[in-house]
C-alpha cells in the first residue's frame, strides 16, 4: 500500500465522515437563515442535549453487539415513566424522587430488557424491525396498564395524577414536584463549565499518556490538544465582552452533564472488559463466538438489558428537565429520534462510538431548533421547516439502512468473486 | 501413563438423525504424537464423527449418540464444545472461525482473554474485569513464533491472506495450555501448494511435541505425505485402519469409493458421436457461493448423457447454475454454433437450455400452486405459449394447459390426484417429475439436471433415472446430469467429468476403476503427462 499523503488522508476522512460533514453544513446554513441569536440557539441546544444524550448513548452497546438500532429502548422509556408515576403517587419530591424513580426503574427495565433480548434471540437477522414493532406492541400493554389496571384493579388515590373517575392515569401529568431536580443541583455558565470539564479531561488524558507508551499515544496527544484548545477558548470567552450575553444565558446543568460524561467514559471502558469483548465478538460473528464458547444468546440479552436500563435513566433525565409528562405519548418517538441523532453523528447500524453519539445529538438538535425559523425565512413558511426536520429524522434512518444493506451486498459479492 | 495408552479412543460410535443411521459403529484410536488421517467421501460420516468429538449442540439436540469416548484411557463425557476444550481437544475448522474486525491477538485469545481487575470489576464483579492487553499480545506472539509465522499480532485479521488465517487458527489451538488432540478438518482445502506444505510441516512439528492429530483430508497425496495411520470410512461404517507404509494412494482411493450398488451398466456403452458439439465451455468462472467454478473447460457432445461428479463444494453444482445465468458467470460458452449471452436466464432458455434445479423446493417449484401451472409457467413467461390473445391483452389458455398436464402426467407416470393438485402434496420423486416436465416443455436441446435424486426414496430414484435415460434415447436429448452420487452417474452416463477445485480433473468412462474415480475426486488427474 502506498503511503498516503496529507491530501489522501483528508479525502479519506471526508469520505468516512460524509454524513456528519453534510449535516454540519446544513446546520450552518440553517443557523445563518434562522436569524436567531447564537446565544439563544446555544441555550436551547444545551437543554435539549442534556435531555437526550443519555438516550442516544444507550443505543451504542446493542449496535456493537450486532443487534442494530435497538428501537426497544422505548420499553426502557416506559419503565422510566412508570417509575416516575409511582414515586409521584407516593408523594415524593425533588431529587429524592428522581433517585427513587431511577432505583425503581432498574429492576423493571432489566425485566423488560430480558424479555426483549429473549425475543430478539428468536428473530436473529431482523432485530431492528422486531424491536420497532415490539415498541408499538408494548405501547398497547402500557396503555392497558395505566388506563385500566391503575385504579381499575389496583386502587390508587392520587387526584392530580389519576383521572377524575379514579380509573386510569391522566394523559398529561404535571411533574413540577421534580422539575430540574438534577439540573438545578449545580449550574454554571457555559465557559466556566467548559474550563472545568476540559481540565478534568486534560488530567485524565495526561495520566493515560504517562501510563501507556504504545500506539494509542497519538490519540491521547490529539485528545490533549483538543481539550487544551477548548480550555483556552473558554478561558478567553469568559472574559470577552462579546460573549457576555452567551455567558449569562447559557447555563450548564453540571450534574446532568457530569452523568453524561461518566456514561461517555463508561462505554469505552466497558468495551475493554471481558463482557465487552464478548459483545464485540458476538456482534461481528455469532457463529465464531459460539464456537469459541461464548454464550451468544446470554450476551445479547445482557446487551439489551444494559441498553434498556440506560434508556430508562435517560427518560427520567429527559422528563425531569421537561417538568411534565404526556403519559401516553412521551415514549413514542424516543427510539426513532435517538436513532436519527446517532446516525447523523456518523454511526451506522453496525458501528457506533460515543463521539458520534455526542456529535449527532448536538447536530440533530441544532437542526431541530433552527429549521422552523429557517424554513420560514427561506420558504416563507414555518411549517415547511417543521416538515423538513421530521423528514430529516426519518430520511436519515432510511438512507442509513439502505446504505448499510447496499454495503452488505457489495461485500458479499466481493467475497464470492472468483479469483 | 503407559506409552501405549491412546490419547483419544472412540469406540463403537453410533449416531442416527431422525431414524436415519449416519454412523454405524465407528471406532478410532489416536496415540500421542500420531498423525491419524480420516478419509472418506462426502456423507461418509467424518463431520458427524468430529461433531460428536467436539460436543457440538447439533448432536445433542438430535438425541445424542451411543458408544464411548476415552482420553488417556479414562472415559469422558463431552456434552458441549466447552467440555471438549477443557479436556484438551482443539479443532482447526474448515471454514475460518476468526473475527475479521479483531486483531490477530484478539482472535487467538478469543474467549480465553487474560484479565486483570479494574474499577468496573470492583463495582460490578468479575464479568467486567479488564482485558490484559499486554499479556494477550505476548502470549499470541509466543504461539505465532512456535509456528514460525512472522506477522504483527496487532493488525486486524480482515484482509490477511487465507494461508495466514489458517495459521492463526492453529496458533489459537496451540495457545491452549493443555491441548492433547488437535483436529484438522480439511485444512488445506483453501491453501495454495506452498502454504499447504508449510502447514503440513507445522502439523508434523506439533505431532513431534506429543500432540495427537486427527487429519481429515481428501487430498490423498497429503495423507500419504503426513499421516502415520489412515482410517477409511464409507457410508457411516468403519472400513479399515491402515498403517501408511502398508498402503498406497490408489488403494485408499479404491476403498473410499467402493462399489455401492451392483452396476448393471448401460448395455451398449455406445460410441459417442464426437463430431457434433452441443455445448462448448471455455474458461468458465461462476461465483456461486460454496460451489465456485474457477476456469472450467468442457465439451458436451450431441446426444450423450454427460455426468458431472465430484465432492461437495468443489464446483460441480456451479456449472449448471452458471450456464443458466443464475449466478454471476464469466467465460466463453457456445451452444451449437451460437455464443451464449451470459448472466441472463432468459437468453439461456432461448438458446434451448433447460434446467432442473438441485434446489427443488426453493427454485424449482411453486409449492402451493397446481401441477399444471407449475409445468407451464416458464413456457408462458418465456415463450408466450398457452395464451389466448385478446387484442393487447392475453389470458391463460386453460384448456391447453389442462391437456398438456394430462399428457405429461401420463407420459412421466406422475402419481397424483389430478392436474390441479398442489405440488406440495406430491412425494419427492413425483415433484421431481413435475420439474422435468416443465423443463421439457421449453423444448430444450440440452437438459441440465442437477441432483435429480436428492431427497427421494430409493424406489423413486430409479424411476427418475429411467425417465432421464428414456428422454435421451427416444428424443435424442443431450443431458448434463450433476450428481453427488457417483453410483448413479456410473449407472446412466456415457461420460463422467469429475470437478475438483472448480475445474475438470478428469473425464472418465462409467466402467473405469474405483481407484481412478477416487483419485480424480481427490484432485489428481489420471491423464498422462500431468
Amino acid at each position: 500500500m502506498p503511503k498516503s499523503n496529507g491530501m489522501n488522508k483528508i479525502k479519506g476522512f471526508m469520505v468516512s465522515n460524509i454524513v456528519p460533514i453534510v449535516f454540519i453544513i446544513v446546520c450552518m446554513i440553517g443557523v445563518a437563515f434562522s436569524g436567531s441569536a447564537p446565544s439563544i440557539i446555544m441555550m436551547d441546544v444545551i437543554s435539549r442535549f442534556s435531555r437526550n444524550a443519555f438516550l442516544v448513548i444507550s443505543l451504542i452497546i446493542p449496535i456493537l453487539t450486532g443487534l442494530g438500532l435497538n428501537f426497544g429502548i422505548v420499553l426502557g422509556a416506559m419503565a422510566g415513566q412508570i417509575s416516575l408515576l409511582i414515586v409521584c403517587v407516593a408523594g415524593m419530591n425533588g431529587l429524592s424522587a428522581v433517585i427513587a424513580a431511577s432505583a425503581l426503574s432498574v429492576p423493571l427495565a432489566v425485566f423488560l430488557g430480558w424479555l426483549t433480548g429473549k425475543l430478539l434471540n428468536n428473530t436473529k437477522g431482523s432485530e431492528m424491525i422486531t424491536s420497532m414493532i415490539l415498541g408499538f406492541f408494548a405501547s398497547g400493554v402500557y396503555q392497558f396498564l395505566l388506563l385500566f389496571v391503575w385504579g381499575g384493579i389496583i386502587p390508587i388515590d392520587a387526584p392530580g395524577i389519576m383521572l377524575d373517575s379514579g380509573i386510569g392515569v391522566r394523559s398529561a401529568v404535571n411533574l413540577n414536584n421534580l422539575k430540574y431536580a438534577i439540573d438545578n443541583i449545580w449550574k454554571m455558565d457555559i465557559f466556566t463549565a467548559g474550563i472545568i470539564f476540559s481540565l478534568i479531561f486534560l488530567i485524565i488524558n495526561a495520566v493515560k499518556l504517562l501510563k501507556r507508551t504504545d500506539k494509542t499515544k497519538v490519540r491521547t496527544v490529539v485528545n490533549i490538544a483538543v481539550f487544551a484548545a477548548i480550555f483556552v477558548i473558554c478561558f478567553w470567552a469568559s472574559h470577552a465582552d462579546a460573549c457576555k450575553k452567551m455567558k449569562a444565558l447559557c447555563q450548564i446543568p453540571m450534574v446532568t452533564f457530569g452523568l453524561i460524561a461518566l456514561l461517555c467514559m463508561f462505554v469505552p471502558a466497558f468495551l475493554k472488559t471481558k463482557l465487552g469483548q464478548d459483545m464485540r465478538a458476538v456482534g461481528q460473528d455469532m457463529k465464531v463466538a459460539s464456537v469459541a464458547g461464548i454464550d451468544v444468546d446470554k450476551t445479547r440479552i445482557i446487551a439489551t438489558c444494559i441498553s434498556t436500563v440506560l434508556a430508562s435513566f435517560g427518560q427520567i433525565i429527559f422528563l425531569q428537565n421537561l417538568g411534565n409528562m404526556s403519559t401516553y405519548s412521551a415514549h413514542e418517538n424516543v427510539g426513532m429520534f435517538s436513532a436519527a441523532a446517532l446516525l447523523i453523528g456518523g454511526a451506522s447500524v453496525s458501528k457506533a462510538t460515543v463521539g458520534q453519539a455526542i456529535m449527532g445529538t448536538i447536530l440533530f438538535h441544532v437542526l431541530f431548533n433552527v429549521s422552523p425559523m429557517a424554513g420560514k425565512n427561506i420558504f416563507g413558511s414555518a411549517e415547511l421547516g417543521e416538515y423538513f426536520r421530521v423528514f430529516i429524522a426519518y430520511g436519515i434512518i432510511a438512507v442509513t439502512l439502505a446504505l448499510y444493506a447496499w454495503k452488505k451486498t457489495v461485500q458479499a459479492r466481493e467475497k464470492n468473486k472468483v479469483q | 501413563m503407559n506409552e501405549n495408552t491412546p490419547v483419544l479412543s472412540m469406540q463403537n460410535i453410533e449416531k442416527a438423525y431422525y431414524g436415519n443411521k449416519v454412523l454405524k459403529g465407528v471406532s478410532l484410536e489416536v496415540m500421542p504424537g500420531e498423525i491419524h488421517a480420516i478419509c472418506g467421501e462426502n456423507g461418509a460420516g467424518k463431520s458427524t464423527l468430529m461433531n460428536i468429538l467436539f460436543g457440538m449442540p447439533v448432536i445433542h439436540n438430535t438425541g445424542g449418540f451411543s458408544g464411548t469416548i476415552s482420553m488417556d484411557g479414562e472415559q469422558v463425557s463431552i456434552k458441549h464444545p466447552s467440555d471438549a476444550m477443557k479436556l484438551g481437544i482443539g479443532m482447526v475448522h474448515q471454514e475460518f472461525m476468526l473475527i475479521p474486525g479483531f486483531s490477530i491477538a484478539e482472535n487467538i485469545k478469543l474467549n480465553r482473554e487474560p484479565r486483570k481487575n479494574g474499577l468496573l470489576s470492583t463495582i460490578f464483579g468479575k464479568k467486567l474485569q479488564k482485558l490484559d492487553e499486554d499479556k494477550m499480545k505476548s502470549d499470541s506472539r509466543a504461539a505465532l513464533d512456535k509456528l514460525g509465522l512472522d506477522v504483527d499480532e496487532d493488525i486486524p485479521v480482515a484482509g490477511l491472506p487465507v494461508g495466514y488465517m489458517q495459521f492463526i487458527e492453529i496458533a489459537r489451538e496451540i495457545d491452549k495450555e493443555n491441548v492433547k488432540v488437535l483436529v484438522f478438518d480439511e485444512p488445506t482445502a483453501v491453501l495454495t501448494e506452498s502454504e499447504a506444505a508449510s502447514l503440513l510441516a507445522a502439523m508434523k512439528k506439533l505431532a513431534a511435541e506429543g500432540v495427537g492429530i486427527l487429519f481429515i483430508s481428501h487430498r490423498l497425496d497429503e495423507v500419504i505425505d503426513a499421516a502415520d495411520k489412515v482410517t477409511i470410512m464409507r457410508d457411516g461404517t468403519w472400513i479399515t485402519t491402515l498403517n501408511k507404509k502398508d498402503t498406497t494412494m490408489e488403494h485408499i482411493a479404491e476403498l473410499m469409493v467402493g462399489r455401492k450398488i451392483d452396476l448393471s451398466q448401460k448395455e451398449e456403452s455406445a460410441k459417442i458421436d464426437t463430431s457434433k458439439v452441443a455445448l462448448s465451455i471455455r474458461n468458465m468462472k461462476v461465483a456461486m457461493p460454496g460451489e465456485v467454478v474457477r476456469g472450467l473447460d468442457l465439451d458436451v457432445y450431441k446426444g450423450e448423457i454427460l455426468g458431472l461428479g465430484g465432492l461437495a463444494g468443489q464446483g460441480k453444482i456451479g456449472v449448471a447454475n452458471g450456464l443458466m445465468g443464475i449466478y454471476p458467470t464469466e467465460g466463453e460458452i457456445m451452444v451449437g454454433d451460437k455464443k451464449l449471452t451470459l448472466n441472463n436466464p432468459k437468453a439461456s432458455i432461448e438458446a434451448k437450455l433447460s434446467f432442473v434445479s438441485e434446489d427443488r423446493r426453493g427454485v424449482g417449484l411453486i409449492p402451493d400452486t397446481s401441477i399444471e401451472m407449475n409445468m407451464v409457467i416458464p413456457a408462458i413467461v418465456n415463450q408466450n405459449r398457452f395464451l389466448k390473445k385478446f387484442g393487447f391483452m392475453s389470458q391463460y389458455d386453460a384448456d391447453a394447459i389442462r391437456k398438456n398436464a394430462e399428457n405429461y402426467i401420463k407420459e412421466l407416470d406422475i402419481r397424483c390426484t389430478g392436474p390441479t393438485q398442489p405440488v406440495r402434496r406430491l412425494s419427492g420423486g413425483n415433484q421431481q417429475k413435475v420439474c422435468i416436465a416443465r423443463a421439457l416443455l421449453l423444448q430444450p436441446d440440452v437438459l441440465l439436471i442437477s441432483e435429480p435424486t436428492r431427497g427421494i426414496d430409493v424406489g423413486a430414484k430409479s424411476l427418475v433415472l429411467d425417465t432421464v435415460v428414456k428422454l435421451n434415447k427416444e428424443y435424442g436429448l443431450t443431458v448434463i446430469m450433476t450428481s453427488s452420487e457417483l453410483a448413479e452417474l456410473r449407472l446412466i452416463c456415457d461420460r463422467i467429468a469429475i470437478v475438483t477445485g472448480g475445474k475438470i480433473t478428469d473425464i472418465l468412462k462409467p466402467d473405469d476403476s474405483d481407484a481412478k474415480f477416487g483419485m480424480a475426486m481427490s484432485g489428481i488427474s489420471g491423464k498422462d503427462g500431468e
